[in-house]
Order: structure tokens, then C-alpha cells, then sequence
């Protein structure tokens, strides 16, 4: 193969890599705008190299306390969120039932709703009832956009597990209970997990609802967003870093688990299984 | 035959999460447009006037920013399609070993904040960067011009942004694509351009459908991305609703703006799903055949 047919067939290759630079470009801004050592408030220009942000990442109370707080609610919001999506899971995958097309349409509106629409709204029923905006607010509106994604994540899991399992638990004269306890909960708890992981990053992450409904609370993006015009201390880069690589090492860490136990699924299965396709564009 | 008691079982299960849902997102939304009838002000109080010229005051005096809002996510969500495809496309086919790495790194930027990361977009479009200067030196920008505070900057900000949500949808629906049909079509003498045509692209059509639903609903809502890579001239509906709620404090038109949104979302979401779902059906039409 000439090198112009090999390009030829790679191009949408090359394409794509390069849009993932442009994804990935802002976050390597912010880590190297985290060793910044800048003249002024404003951490726009590059003025030279220091880690004393580094060392001294906890030094600014303000962040701090967001910080806090903003973790505070992510914990209960994917405690609150999870617990109440997975039973919506569980009833939606395990029961025929009247009006579920009802249940799944009030499941996904909300996600194909402009979260300004859904924080204005939240804050037009808390100004009528004269209900003062604080951490319950906040907490209410983060449970109430998280559901949604909850149900998602464990009922994915749910339509793939094996019902043979309950069933043998159930001939074996477990109690339904026993076996919801001893067979089902067990088994989702990669779907539990995953949804507890998800519902606490959107938590941690959210901006808009919470701008409408937090009263006097400053969690992190609300900080953020309030420095911006007075000068956003670099601290906030050097933290922003700090959750990626963390985040990053733990999946890196679950992608390798999960390579080994394909491996190990791998030696067990056929090998006809495993005869690769190449696709023509 | 089921018990009762069995048939209440899914009900039970129901109950908690979709009360909390019906409380807090549904109810809220009657409030809204109870509040979007009223007139008044912060310090005598709103009264119920049915006071529908609330929507037609705020439609007329705010239809450039809704109009740029639909105009900016409209353009966003067109490139993050024509960025998402082809990533997504390499992805599911070309990646070979490094795809999850590559499906990693497509949600890697939800690792970082995102006010955080729109934030770096400003230090990358900022008037003396680097990126600034390479635009200039091509002639893409003017000698003096800048390029924070301008169409093209918000647009760029919605772009990167949603597109994470535009790839993985997209991802989905090519990684179930049924291979032996593109070697059905290849067999039968079509080019890879006809195959691409009328074979992987009406199979993917839900997963185009779900993406850019995904990308424009919140783009359109969007008041971040216009806060700090925009300028006065680039307020979207977005920035006016956030004003009017939590800094002039004119609910009514604040929730008559926000009303007026969220209908003309809902209507241009269901016509859209009409018209993309029976291209979507033509496509099952065809597998079927």
C-alpha cells in the first residue's frame, strides 16, 4: 500500500484525533495556568513559573468553603437521587404496568429541558410559596435533575442481568426479600455505583440551577463565576487539575481491570468469536 | 393471576422518585406561568392580572436575543455534528486498541469544572495569544481585530462545550451498525462515498436525531458561554432570563421569557422528531428488506 492510499484510508482517523485536541486543549490550559505566577488578579497571560500555588492550593478560605459545601450536596444529591431512580429502575425493567409510558415520558423530559428553564421555574414555586433559598433549595433542585440520569445508568444495568440467577435463589426457598438482598442488590452494584458516580459529578458540576436557587450559598462554580470579574485566584486552577488527575487515574485504573478480565474472558471464549472486521468508509 | 398486592408493587417502587419529579419539575413549571400573568413589583407584591401582554412585551423587546440564541446554538450544533461524526465514526471503527482511551478522553473535559474550562477558552482566545496570532497572520482575523467578545467566540465556547454529548450518542448508534450491510453494499459495487450515503447514515439517523436534541436544547438555553466569551452584542435569552430573575428582579417577564423558551424548544423538538423520525424509519425499512 503506497503512503497516499494509507493516508487516504486513515483520514477520518487523523480527523478525529484532531478534534479530540481540540477537546482536550482547555484542560491542558488550566494545568499549565496552574504553575502561572501572574503580576495581577487576572490569570489570562503567561508571566513565569511557580508552584506555590501548588504547595499553598488550600490557602484561600472562600474556596475552601465552597468546596465543602459543594461536596456536601454532591454526597446527599447521589445518595437522595440514586436511592429514588433505582426503584424507578427497578419497577420500569421488572413490571407490566399501567401508565409507564406516562413514568418514562416524566423521565426524560426533564434532561430535554434548558436547565435555565428548570431553575427558573424551581425559583418561581420557592418566591410564590416565600420559601427561603438555602442549602434545602439547593439540595431539592440537585436530587430533582439527577434522577433522571440515575434511572438511566441502573436500568441499563438491570436489562442486562440474569434473571436465572433470582429464580434459583427463589427454588433454593430464598424469600423474595432474601433474595432481593442476598441475589439482586448484589449484582447491581456496579449499576448502584456507577449511578452514585455520575449524579455526584453533575451534582459538583452544576451552574445554572444552582444560580437560581442557592440564596446566599456559594458552592465552587458559583465562586467561580463571581470571581470572574474580580480575578479568579490560580488556586482555582491548581484544584480544577487536582480533581482531573484524580478522576483520571481512578478510571485509568478501572479501564486496566477491565482489559484483564476481557483477557481472561477472552481465553475462555471460542477464538472463532474473536475474527475482526475492517470497515470501508 | 397476580394478587393485588403484587400490582401495586411497581407503584410503590414508582411513587417516591416520580412525586419528587412532579413536585419539583412539574408543578414548578404551573408556578411559572401563574407568575408570568402577574403584574407588580419586588416591594408591593405580584398580583394575578392575567396579564398577557407580559409575553407579547417581552417576546418584542427581546427578540434579538432569542433570535441569536436559536441562530448561535443552531451554528454550534450544525459544526459539532460535522466535528462529532467523523470522531465518533473513527471511534467505533478506526481506533482499533486505543478506543476506549480515545472514548475516554471525549469525556475526560467533564472532569473539569465547565465554567472552569470556558474560562480557559477566554485565555486561548485572549487578544495577545498565541492562537489570536496565528488567526491573524492567515487573515482570518483582522490586524485589529480581537476575537473574545464576538460571535465567533460564543459560538466556539457552545461548540466545544456540547460536543461530548453530540460523540457519544453518535458513538452508540455506529458501534451497533450491523457491519455485514456495508459489506453487503460494498459487494454490491457501491463507492465508499454511495456506501457512506445511503447505508451508514440513515442507520445512524437516531443517533444524529439524539445528538443534536442533546446539543441544541442546552446551547439554547446556554447564558455561560455568552457571559464570558461574549460581549453586550452576544447576550443570548439565556443572559436576559438570568437577569430579569436575580438582578432587575421583573419575575413576570422573567417567566414569560423563560415560558416562551421552553415552548418554542418543545414545538421546534416536535416537529423535528417528525421529520427526522421518518427518516429514521426509512432506515429500518430498509434493514428489514
Amino acid at each position: 500500500m503506497n503512503i497516499w492510499a494509507r493516508f487516504r484510508d486513515n483520514a477520518v482517523l487523523y480527523l478525529g484525533i484532531l478534534v479530540l485536541v481540540y477537546m482536550l486543549a482547555p484542560i491542558a490550559v488550566i494545568a499549565i495556568f496552574s504553575f502561572n505566577d501572574p503580576t495581577g488578579r487576572f490569570n489570562f497571560e503567561w508571566v513565569g513559573f511557580t508552584t506555590d500555588y501548588w504547595t499553598g492550593a488550600f490557602d484561600n478560605e472562600e474556596i475552601n468553603n465552597s468546596l465543602l459545601l459543594s461536596i456536601r450536596l454532591a454526597f446527599f444529591t447521589s445518595l437522595g437521587a440514586t436511592l429514588l431512580g433505582t426503584l424507578i429502575a427497578l419497577a420500569l425493567v421488572r413490571y407490566e404496568f399501567l401508565g409507564r409510558k406516562a413514568a418514562n415520558l416524566l423521565i426524560v423530559i426533564p434532561i430535554a429541558t434548558p436547565e435555565v428553564v428548570i431553575g427558573a421555574s424551581l425559583l418561581s414555586m420557592f418566591l410564590i410559596y416565600g420559601i427561603n433559598l438555602g442549602f434545602t433549595t439547593l439540595l431539592i433542585a440537585h436530587i430533582m435533575f439527577s434522577i433522571s440520569f440515575a434511572v438511566i445508568v441502573v436500568r441499563s444495568r438491570l436489562i442486562g442481568f440474569d434473571r436465572r440467577l433470582e429464580e434459583a435463589s427463589a427454588d433454593l426457598g430464598a424469600s423474595p426479600l432474601t433474595t432481593f438482598f442476598k441475589v439482586t442488590l448484589p449484582l447491581l452494584v456496579p449499576g448502584i455505583a456507577g449511578a452514585l458516580m455520575l449524579t455526584f459529578a453533575l451534582s459538583v458540576d452544576d451552574f445554572v440551577i444552582s444560580n437560581f436557587n442557592a440564596g446566599s450559598n456559594v458552592t465552587f462554580p458559583l465562586y467561580i463565576f463571581g470571581a470572574n470579574q474580580r480575578g479568579i485566584p490560580v488556586q482555582v486552577n491548581v484544584i480544577a487539575t487536582m480533581l482531573f488527575a484524580v478522576t483520571v487515574i481512578a478510571m485509568t485504573f478501572v479501564i486496566i481491570q477491565q482489559r484483564r478480565a476481557e483477557k481472561m474472558a477472552d481465553r475462555r471464549a471460542d477464538d472463532d468469536n474473536k475474527a475482526t472486521v475492517s470497515v470501508p468508509i | 393471576m397476580k394478587t393485588l398486592r403484587q400490582r401495586l408493587v411497581p407503584y410503590a417502587l414508582l411513587a417516591p422518585g416520580l412525586l419528587w419529579l412532579t413536585l419539583f419539575f412539574v408543578v414548578p413549571m404551573y408556578f411559572m406561568g401563574e407568575l408570568s400573568l402577574k403584574t407588580g413589583d419586588l416591594i408591593d407584591g405580584f398580583q394575578l392580572t392575567w396579564a398577557f401582554e407580559n409575553y407579547t412585551n417581552a417576546i418584542s423587546n427581546y427578540s434579538t436575543q432569542f433570535g441569536r440564541a436559536f441562530l448561535y446554538a443552531g451554528i454550534a450544533t450544525v459544526l459539532c455534528l460535522l466535528l462529532g461524526y467523523p470522531l465518533a465514526y473513527a471511534i467505533a471503527f478506526k481506533a482499533g486498541r486505543w478506543q476506549n482511551l480515545m472514548l475516554f478522553a471525549v469525556i475526560a473535559p467533564f472532569f473539569t469544572t465547565y465554567l472552569i474550562r470556558t474560562i480557559a477558552w477566554k485565555t486561548i482566545l485572549e487578544d495577545s495569544s498565541p492562537v489570536v496570532d496565528v488567526l491573524k497572520f492567515l487573515h482570518i482575523v483582522p490586524e485589529d481585530g480581537r476575537v473574545l467578545a464576538t460571535a465567533g467566540a460564543v459560538i466556539a465556547g457552545l461548540t466545544y462545550n456540547f460536543l461530548p454529548f453530540m460523540v457519544l450518542p453518535l458513538y452508540a448508534s455506529l458501534e451497533r451498525l450491523d457491519l455485514r450491510l456495508l459489506e453487503a453494499s460494498k459487494d454490491l459495487y457501491a463507492s465508499s462515498r454511495q456506501t457512506f450515503l445511503k447505508v451508514t447514515l440513515p442507520l445512524t439517523a437516531p443517533g444524529i436525531v439524539a445528538g443534536v436534541l442533546l446539543t441544541f436544547i442546552p446551547a439554547a438555553g446556554d447564558y455561560v458561554n455568552a457571559t464570558f466569551l461574549g460581549g453586550t452584542n452576544q447576550s443570548m435569552i439565556g443572559n436576559v432570563i438570568q437577569a430579569q430573575y436575580l438582578v432587575v428582579n421583573d419575575y413576570p417577564t422573567a417567566a414569560a421569557l423563560s415560558f416562551t423558551l421552553l415552548l418554542i424548544i418543545l414545538v421546534a423538538v416536535l416537529l423535528y422528531i417528525r421529520f427526522a423520525g421518518t427518516e429514521a424509519l426509512m432506515g429500518d425499512d430498509e434493514e428489514a428488506r
